[in-house]
């Protein structure tokens, strides 16, 4: 008798994603789909507004990461009115988007990721939370991960105007230049930063990696998968997340292409679906070869662990010793998703470290913070690395900079198939003969939560976790049985 | 004496009025000691059985965030309705309708052909493939909800007592919104939780307004460095000020002025304005070339008007939803809503 198994976490960014799991006559996984059951038409209704004003329009497309569609609508404003941005201006961005990276990965260890580590996969689920966090770590401690969260986010909104949908920025530049009082007072924050994120690869340390239970999770072959890996690099190849060359390399970590993002559609094609609203994104030349990983398939994926994947060191030099050690730990290219959750916080450490730098220098408060567009606005492409992943906004004007077409590939959705697939390969590991608890219900999402996909944006809020329910169907869609988290 | 209880909920949102609840920063963890959250889908393991297993009116107050896209955000928040005494429109999506109600000027077909069809360069789909409610698989039956033509803000689907306006709120008035029902010294059903005054009233740029304003040109943001001290209705660039509500921050200019930028009215109008857009191009109209007005044509005013690139998109950017416009008009209003 066959059987579907429905996921349905009713917690989702827009509406809510579902995970469907089919089970042959003997109660083995035939195979299992990732469904994102929404679609806001971002596309379609940016058409007829002023090009200027997307960079206020599609950071509504995230609340958790309106920074970073904020800054790469700017970007791809840059490119549509042919206007490069003042040196100061470029840092002040650079600025915003390090302060932005590290509040949201450290939302994404304590509230989301974190849980699952600090607290254990297997505690009860009522604990698996941020409160459970807290009471592991102690009161103190979150209250020291709330306030470095709030500081953080202070330097968003004092250059953004706010930290949830900030609007700072314009063609050519930013609206708003920074003080010398509020530069140091900045540099206070981003220095307790860097404290902060060597904090947290201790926990880290202490918590994960010396824990061979865990360890083992990490590199074992529930959790691998062989695909390619796509990240924006600097001209030495270290990792830049504001701007640089789209490197991609391969399943045994040769480069395979670098291209600029304005090249993307040379690059990259979505292959649609009819059974989710949700596109999947492979490269070209390789080809759609379905949900399968392999130098032969066009699947690949992106965020911390593929950008350090395809970055050759980091640029500052706290990270790049971690950089050095996770490698050393798990070998070059690392194709353990669960490492997708160390890399972030070499990457907090990397964006707090740059911080400094950027704020060490007078230079940022100079205030030549714009140059005006003097070019016939006509199209152009913004890229930049979300901290889920690549991201490319892709604007289409008339002369008058009026919208005829946009074109957006979401970070989340380049991982697309790569989550379908982990959590296929997760569910084929873990259920056999018919066999279904609630254990696999946690190691189903550890198979998709590494990757922080924005889908679940909704567990970056309080207690990271989602209530999940599973429906066991026979053929005629009867419930023969009935699963509920506790 | 039990806690009260409350419960947060989000429809067709970005998850930006989810952060802004945990930006109440460590007022949370007041909030968590003063009620309990008996469902928070994105934080608690609480289900929508969890819900409809509750007695009605069990929950003080429900605070829903997003706008209304799909039927099982309307059957939420139909159900939430049920089983709490308050409920609370939550951010601008639920309050007018938000940014995602700009696919008013839309429908489902252009929707669907420019994110998977020719309107979209790197998409590979000859046969124009899109997402169906029902799709057969090898291995068995996948289900989609249907998406609908129509955008709606909450009070379009069911009864609200208050609302917090803003894309998104600010915390200190979430905070005082949750004190006010928790003390329960309300004000009349259906006020918004914010001030009475427009952005304007409260602006540190308003001094910088001449006795008579008078503008003979519009420029757009993109092509001028604006001065940081003056208003921006003055120098002709626009900004939503004189008919958006304030609150967005506790004192002083608004969050957007403070950047530099002007204000694109996501708190939305204040209680006496009936239509943004309409009263915006009144305001508009009142100080474009005032100074010449005698000596024009009213094909000079016209062309001083046109000088407005995207009316629609500027006026409605958070509630065309709820506007007069409400929506692009259909070639068959009846299937509008679905």
């Amino acid at each position: 008798m066959a059987k579907k198994i429905s996921i349905d976490p009713i917690t989702r960014l827009e509406g809510h994603g579902k995970i469907e799991i089919f089970l042959d006559d003997d109660g083995n996984v035939k195979n299992a789909y990732l469904q994102v059951p929404e679609l806001k038409g971002f596309e379609q209704f940016c058409v007829g507004r002023p090009v200027e004003e997307l960079a206020r329009i599609t950071p509504r497309i995230c609340g958790v990461c309106p920074t970073t569609h904020h800054m790469c609508s700017t970007k791809a404003l840059d490119a549509v009115y042919h206007v490069k941005p003042t040196e100061t201006a470029l840092k002040l961005r650079r600025l915003i988007y390090d302060a932005f990276m590290a509040e949201d990965h450290l939302l994404h260890f304590f509230f989301l990721g974190g849980p699952d580590f600090v607290v254990g996969p297997n505690a009860p689920a009522g604990e698996r939370n941020i409160l459970g966090v807290i009471g592991k770590v102690g009161v103190e401690i979150g209250k020291k991960v709330i306030d470095m969260r709030r500081r953080l986010r202070s330097i968003i909104t004092h250059l953004g105007g706010r930290v949830i949908h900030p609007v700072c920025g314009l063609p050519g530049g930013i609206s708003k230049g920074l003080a010398e009082d509020q530069r140091q007072a900045f540099l206070k924050v981003a220095k307790d930063s860097v404290e902060f994120s060597k904090f947290c690869l201790q926990v880290f340390n202490d918590i994960v990696l010396k824990n061979d239970t865990y360890l083992d999770l990490i590199v074992g072959d529930i959790f691998q998968h062989q695909t390619y890996y796509m990240g924006l690099v600097d001209e030495n190849n270290k990792e830049d997340l504001y701007d640089g060359m789209v490197r991609v390399v391969d399943p045994t970590g040769k480069e395979y292409v670098k291209f600029a993002g304005k090249d993307y559609l040379d690059h990259i094609v979505e292959h649609v679906e009819p059974w989710s609203y949700i596109k999947f994104p492979y490269l070209k030349n390789v080809g759609w070869k379905g949900f399968e990983d392999g130098i032969d398939s066009g699947v690949y994926r992106v965020a911390p662990l593929a950008r350090l994947n395809v970055a050759d060191g980091m640029k500052t030099p706290l990270a790049q010793a971690e950089y050095e050690k996770m490698f050393e730990t798990l070998g070059k290219p690392s194709h353990h998703t669960l490492a997708f959750h160390w890399a972030r916080l070499i990457e907090v450490m990397y964006v707090c470290e740059e911080m400094v730098q950027l704020l060490e220098d007078k230079f940022i408060t100079n205030p030549d913070i714009r140059n005006l567009p003097t070019e016939t606005p006509d199209e152009g492409v913004g890229v930049i690395e979300a901290p889920r992943g690549t991201l490319f906004h892709h604007y289409k004007t008339d002369e008058n900079g009026m919208v005829s077409g946009v074109n957006l590939i979401v970070a989340t959705v380049n991982n697309s198939a790569a989550i379908s697939m982990s959590i296929a390969k997760a569910a084929k590991n873990l259920i056999k003969n018919g066999k279904v608890d609630d254990g696999l219900l946690n190691m189903v999402e550890m198979a998709f939560r590494p990757y922080d996909p924005c889908l679940a944006c909704a567990t970056h809020s309080l207690p990271g976790k989602m209530p999940l329910i599973v429906n066991i169907r026979d053929k005629n869609r009867e419930i023969i049985k009935k699963i509920k988290r506790d | 004496m039990p806690k009260p209880k409350v419960a947060f909920y989000w429809c067709a949102s970005c998850g930006g009025c989810e952060e802004a609840i945990v930006d109440l920063n460590e007022d949370i963890l007041k909030v968590v000691e003063l009620v309990d959250i008996v469902f928070w889908p994105c934080a608690m393991d609480f289900k929508y059985q969890d819900v409809r297993d509750m007695e009605d009116k069990e929950i003080t107050v429900a605070f829903i965030n997003g706008a209304i896209r799909t039927d099982e955000q309307e059957e939420m928040a139909k159900l939430l309705r049920k089983k709490s005494l308050l409920v609370v429109a939550f951010g601008a999506c639920s309050h007018l309708g938000g940014i995602p109600g700009l696919a008013n000027f839309w429908d489902r077909k252009t929707i669907f052909e420019s994110s998977y069809g020719k309107g979209c360069p790197s998409v590979d789909n000859p046969d124009f493939v899109v997402p169906q409610t029902v799709t057969e698989v090898p291995e068995g039956e996948l289900e989609l909800p249907a998406f609908h033509n129509t955008v709606k803000s909450l009070d379009q689907v069911i009864d609200v007592d208050y609302y917090l306006p803003g894309c998104s709120p600010a915390p200190y008035l979430t905070m005082q919104a949750i004190e006010a029902i928790l003390s329960g010294e309300l004000p009349e059903k259906g006020t918004v939780l914010a001030p009475e005054k427009t952005l304007c009233d409260v602006c540190d740029r308003n001094e910088t307004k001449p006795e008579k304003m008078s503008i003979s040109q519009i420029k757009r943001i993109s092509e001028v460095i604006a001065d940081p001290e003056k208003c921006f209705l003055a120098e002709g660039i626009i900004c939503l000020g004189p008919i958006t509500r304030a609150g967005c921050t506790e004192e002083g200019s608004g969050r957007c002025i403070t950047a530099n930028m002007p204000c694109r009215g996501c708190y939305g109008p204040p209680t006496e304005v009936k239509d943004v857009g309409g009263k915006m191009i009144s305001a508009l109209a009142s100080i474009l070339g005032l100074e010449n007005e005698e000596n024009m044509s009213d094909e000079d005013v016209e062309k001083l008007m046109n000088q407005v690139v995207d009316p629609a998109g500027y006026f409605y950017r958070f509630s065309l939803p709820t506007s007069l416009l409400r929506r692009k008009r259909m070639n068959n209003p009846a299937k509008e809503d679905k």
